[in-house]
């Protein structure tokens, strides 16, 4: 359109980010298809994959069906006290999960709920006899709804503090008790939503590695993921890894396509922004009934958050940030976060302005149209192959060729890269939209371009979103678990890494403190991610 | 005209930037026109009327009744707003049934009552109706049906026609004045247009910045050139 040869040059590089994408992926599938071919299926349908599937199914519809049901009277409770004091603090816990690495915050339930944690002690003193154990599928439920639970609750929350003010005038002035209330104006609005969100948490859940890895207690409460992990860590059993990953990834194509057609995705949205007045959130009893919800709700998000800093607190933190292998374990992760960060913020940047090029000619093409079409799918493709699927192709893709360790960083970055593409393209795309719509024809007609262009124009206006992007992609490069587990040695210790196998050698004390680090960080580097979490200002015209 | 319907006395409220304070007294049975600058202060005497706010001094009385500490639904009041006075997923047959029960626990001869109301307003056989395919207009006769059967002798209206084309205006303005004629309740109603005021009300509350400064029969108030913010109002500045 404007600028023909840098638009040509713009088109190119992504198109080349593209193939690349699309390379990596489809040899993660050639090398997993080409090695079911020599093993034969035979492996295929044993009793153990059927266990592991009706496991994986399961646990995620518990935990759907128990962060829903227990995010409802939350959410309730929230939109019904609107103003009271922490009010925004306890909204901003409820966001913290989000950010917290997996296995940080399996850890921190660990603290409370096992067998050395503050719930079993107190029950012994009680006298109970059988403590409650935290791993198998207990444990897998209460990690899972520690996450979702909050997602659940907020996104419900924003649903409810959608619904127009009048609303609550008219049921006040009518009469409408809180029942009647609950039938017929919040229940329609939540039951509207909860496909979306049902949908989004079963993912999460039916996807989840790091948790289940942790928490699950050997073949009888393991997932897909994990035993995808364990055949090629463990058994080295390739044909069983085959066959699981290709169950993997019918059942996210499944999923993927259930969500597409049933359930519009749920959005935060934006709000009007003035406190709603709630008639029926005045009475003694429902004051009563929301709060006693929200204090659970406090309780169960936050402890695991104080377990972590009490006892990371308790470990020796000097001598810890002293020792070589931290220091490794630090280098090695920003040598892997920042790279994987940097690509996965300019892949997604440039094929946000490829596309929106390609579709602004006046004659679009069947190419073209194609092209606009696979960027767009390609930057969620990380959720059809989930990261362990994509590391167990390239681990069996690379062995012949020597030692998995010499290629191992390459792959976990690149993998790294991919699972941060749905996010940054999620905050980019909104902000880079509006800035064209803004500044495109004006810097066109004034033949502002190039690196002036980035300079003076792109730059100041999109350096606030593609920080937020780099600080959210670094903040899951730096906590992931999945990707690295594969292929962590000695030579590829990550943060996670370190902290994983130290809880595997039972030195506790040096995992709390690790796990205190390393949920620092990350919580850090996600709430400078999201600080500005609300729709730019000024929508495009 | 001896009852006095509505009687605010020494209210007083203060918000982050403004304080407001309202002394009327509204005779029973008038159509009263509530007229004002936006930000003057209309919704809030409203709100206070209705039990959406609680001043922080002085008395409300409708019908001489003391209003303090009685919740919205224990008012003697019923509300229509400018919109979203339905709820968009209820028909609306439900809709009127709140005015009923607001538990919507409704028997046979109660849903005779709804048909009865929505004939008034002349929506017969829209009960099974959503909201979304109405317009607006249809919409805010449906609030009205509602209104109907709630039976409260002071009828709010905020702005009731503003979301509304001139054709709709007139016919809403005609239907307001019917139902007064039969009901013989008392209506206050907030608006932005002089033609609603000449045509519809018996008397009129004027606001500026937070205060009544006006409160006259119809003719009185349309002969006044004493103010300013009326005389804008009126439009009188223009006729010179």
């Amino acid at each position: 359109m404007f600028g023909a040869s840098e638009n040509r040059m713009t088109i190119a590089a992504a198109a080349f980010c593209l193939g690349g994408i699309l390379l990596f992926v489809g040899l993660a599938g050639a090398a997993l298809l080409a090695q079911s071919g020599e093993s034969g299926a035979n492996g295929l349908f044993d009793a153990y994959i059927w266990r592991v599937t009706r496991f994986t199914l399961l646990q995620a519809g518990l935990s759907t069906g128990l962060s829903i049901l227990f995010a409802i009277p939350v959410s309730r409770a929230l939109a019904r006290q609107a103003a009271f004091p922490g009010r925004i603090w306890l909204l901003r816990l409820m966001a913290l999960p989000l950010g917290l690495p997996a296995l940080v915050a399996a850890l921190g339930l660990i603290e409370i709920w096992g067998r050395q944690g503050f719930l079993n002690k107190g029950l012994t003193a009680l006298g109970l006899q059988q403590p409650i154990s935290v791993y198998g599928l207990f444990g897998i439920l209460l990690a899972h709804v520690f996450f979702n639970m909050p997602l659940a609750a907020r996104l419900m929350l924003a649903g409810l503090e959608r619904i127009p003010g009048e609303y609550w005038r008219t049921a006040a002035n009518l009469g409408m008790g809180s029942l009647a209330i609950f039938r017929f104006v919040e229940w329609p609005a939540i039951r509207g939503l909860l496909p979306g969100i049902a949908g989004l948490v079963f993912m999460l859940c039916a996807t989840s590695f790091t948790l289940v890895l942790t928490l699950g207690g050997g073949p009888a409460a393991s997932t897909i993921e994990v035993a995808i992990y364990q055949a090629l860590r463990f058994d080295f059993d390739p044909p069983r890894a085959i066959a699981l990953s290709a169950l993997q990834v019918v059942l996210t194509a499944t999923l993927l396509l259930v969500l597409k057609f049933l359930a519009p995705s749920p959005e935060e949205g934006e709000t009007s922004g003035r406190v709603i007045r709630r008639f029926d959130g005045l009475s003694r009893l429902s004051r009563f009934a929301d709060g006693t919800w929200l204090a659970v709700a406090l309780v169960f998000v936050g402890l695991p958050f104080i377990a972590i800093a009490t006892s990371g607190l308790q470990a020796d933190l000097r001598r810890l940030v002293g020792e070589p292998a931290f220091h490794r374990a630090l280098a090695t992760s920003a040598a892997i976060a920042l790279p994987s960060a940097a690509i996965s913020v300019a892949m997604a940047a440039l094929m946000i302005r490829a596309q929106r090029l390609v579709l602004a000619r006046r004659h679009r093409g069947m190419p073209a149209r194609l092209f606009a079409g696979t960027v767009g799918a390609s930057t969620s493709l990380i959720l059809l192959v989930p990261p362990v699927v994509l590391g167990a192709g390239w681990f069996l893709l690379v062995r012949p060729l020597g030692d998995v360790a010499r290629f191992a960083p390459f792959v976990v970055v690149a993998i790294n890269a991919l699972m941060a593409l749905p996010f940054v393209h999620r905050v980019l795309a909104p902000a880079m939209a509006t800035h064209a719509a803004r500044t495109e024809r004006l810097a066109a007609s004034l033949g502002i371009a190039g690196l002036h262009r980035l300079r003076w124009i792109d730059w100041p206006s999109l350096r606030k979103p593609l920080l937020m992007a780099l600080s959210f992609a670094l903040a899951l490069s730096l906590g992931d678990l999945g990707a690295v587990a594969l292929f962590g040695s000695q030579d590829l210790a990550t943060l996670p890494w370190l902290l994983y196998s130290r809880m595997g050698s039972y030195r506790t004390a040096d995992a709390a403190g690790l796990a205190l680090l390393l949920g620092l960080i990350c919580l850090v580097l996600t709430m400078l991610g999201t600080a500005g979490e609300k729709p730019p200002e000024g929508r495009s015209a | 005209m001896t009852s006095l319907a509505l009687s605010l006395k020494d209210v007083k409220l203060r918000f982050e930037t403004t304080a407001l304070a309202f002394d009327c007294a509204v005779p029973a049975g008038q159509i009263v026109a509530v007229v004002g600058a936006s930000g003057s202060g209309k919704s809030t005497l409203f709100n206070v009327v209705a039990g959406f706010e609680t001043p922080e001094a002085g008395e409300v009385l409708i019908f001489g009744e003391d209003m303090a500490g009685r919740m919205p639904a224990e008012r003697p009041v019923s509300v229509i707003f400018q919109e979203n006075n339905l709820f968009a997923h209820l028909d609306v047959a439900t809709n009127v049934g709140f005015g009923i029960s607001p538990s919507l626990s409704l028997d046979a001869s109660d849903r005779g009552r709804i048909d009865e109301a929505l004939a008034r307003v002349g929506l017969a056989g829209f009960g099974k109706r959503l909201p979304p395919t109405l317009s607006g207009g249809e919409r805010q006769r449906v609030a009205v049906a509602r209104a109907l059967v709630r039976h409260r002798p002071l009828l709010l209206l905020d702005e009731p026609f503003a979301a509304l084309d001139p054709g709709m205006r007139a016919e809403m303005r005609d239907l307001i004045v019917d139902l007064h004629g039969e009901e013989g309740n008392t209506i206050l109603m907030i608006t932005h247009h002089p033609d609603d005021v000449k045509d519809l009300a018996d008397g009129v509350l004027f606001l500026d910045q937070g205060r009544i400064v006006a409160h006259d029969a119809l003719d009185r108030f349309l002969a006044r050139r004493d103010l300013a913010a009326i005389n804008r109002f009126l439009g009188n500045d223009e006729i010179r």
